[in-house]
């Protein structure tokens, strides 16, 4: 991959970095517009919707595939079970699904 | 709870375990994909140790393998990571006072899953000894199992890694699943965003990177105008009926 790669890297550890470094440090104690926050309050569930859909449709080339992984995933998560389980029971479904 | 309960390091640790425990299918999926991405065990393992973000690397991983420029892909990180401002902000509340190089340190280890753990503690202050040990076996157990997934990946049978590559989509709807019961904003917070991206993703209007950027933004500030509107509305309303 070369040396933009590593360059890559670097602005990717800046820019993980530093909103985690920021409020424990610098911003501490200090409040932001409320409008401000209630829009970055939102982009944690916004953004595992768009990470969501349509990527796990198209993880194999075989469309059900992913419909099932989704459909055991959302199943699993809306019965309670823990992310961990939700991630192994959803790979164990697939895996018996992709041996037949 | 009054008594002194988790405040050392190997409490941290113990309460750390399970998060290690599930980021190993993961990490390890993370290592077996970026092998077949054509990184080479050093490139792989540097990302689990310096940036140390499930969701933005995996992303990362995609937009390399189709050839997305560089910089674009550091500002998805960017975008992807710009949460962990807010769960530092509100982790900030509640951590004991400390030296700012030691904040600094720990702030690194903020997941979304080590959040979760801190955050839920029953403790009226989080302890740094805790902070960290919570956060040293997460990291330990990413960056481990990162290399080990590159080494042993190609190893694992064909359908057991086809059925892996679902891993993190399972992990995220399995962070998402629990919040949206019971609250319709973050329903449509992820449902407005999901719509989006699959418009602007089968179009072709925008590549993968930008289309979650604009998806995410565009759903985030849209609900939060919509509520922020309808609150008012709430408030003209019950102001009306007292005046009545």
């Amino acid at each position: 991959m070369g040396s933009t790669y590593w360059w890559m890297l670097l602005g990717m550890a800046i820019a993980t970095y530093v909103p985690r470094m920021i409020p424990l440090t610098i911003l501490d104690g200090k409040e932001l517009p409320p409008i401000v926050s209630g829009v970055l309050r939102n982009i944690p569930y916004a953004v595992l919707g768009a990470l969501i859909f349509p990527a796990i449709l198209h993880i194999q080339d075989d469309i059900l595939f992913g419909i099932i992984g989704a459909v055991t995933a959302f199943a699993l998560a809306f019965i309670g079970l823990d992310v961990m389980f939700v991630v192994i029971g959803t790979i164990a479904t697939l895996a018996v699904y992709s041996l037949f | 709870m009054g008594c002194l309960v988790n405040t050392t390091f190997s409490h941290g640790l113990k309460a750390g375990l399970s998060i290690a425990i599930g980021y190993f299918p993961v990490a390890l999926t993370f290592g077996l994909l970026a092998k077949t991405t054509g990184l080479s065990i050093m490139e792989a393992t540097a990302m689990s140790l310096f940036v140390y973000a499930g969701a933005a690397q995996y992303m990362a991983l995609s937009l390399l393998a189709t050839g997305v420029a560089p910089w674009l892909i550091v500002t998805n990180t960017f975008i992807v990571n710009i949460r962990h401002f807010l769960m530092t902000a509100a982790l900030s509340e509640k951590v004991e006072p400390a030296p700012k190089w030691k904040k600094a340190i720990y702030a690194f280890g903020i997941t979304d899953e080590t959040f979760s753990v801190l955050a839920t503690q029953q403790n009226r202050q989080i302890t740094t000894a805790f902070a960290f040990g919570v956060a040293l076996i997460a990291y330990s157990s990413w960056v481990i199992f990162t290399a080990v997934g590159h080494v042993i990946g190609a190893n694992l049978p064909q359908f057991l890694q086809q059925a892996m590559s679902v891993a993190l989509y399972a992990m995220f709807i399995g962070l998402l699943v629990p919040s949206m019961k019971g609250n319709r904003k973050v329903v449509l917070l992820a449902a407005i965003a999901a719509a989006i991206h699959c418009v602007l993703y089968y179009t072709h209007l925008l590549s993968t990177g930008w289309s979650i950027l604009v998806a995410t933004l565009a759903s985030a500030i849209f609900v939060e105008i919509l509520y922020v509107k309808s609150n008012k509305n709430v408030e003209r309303f019950t102001e009306q009926k007292e005046e009545n």
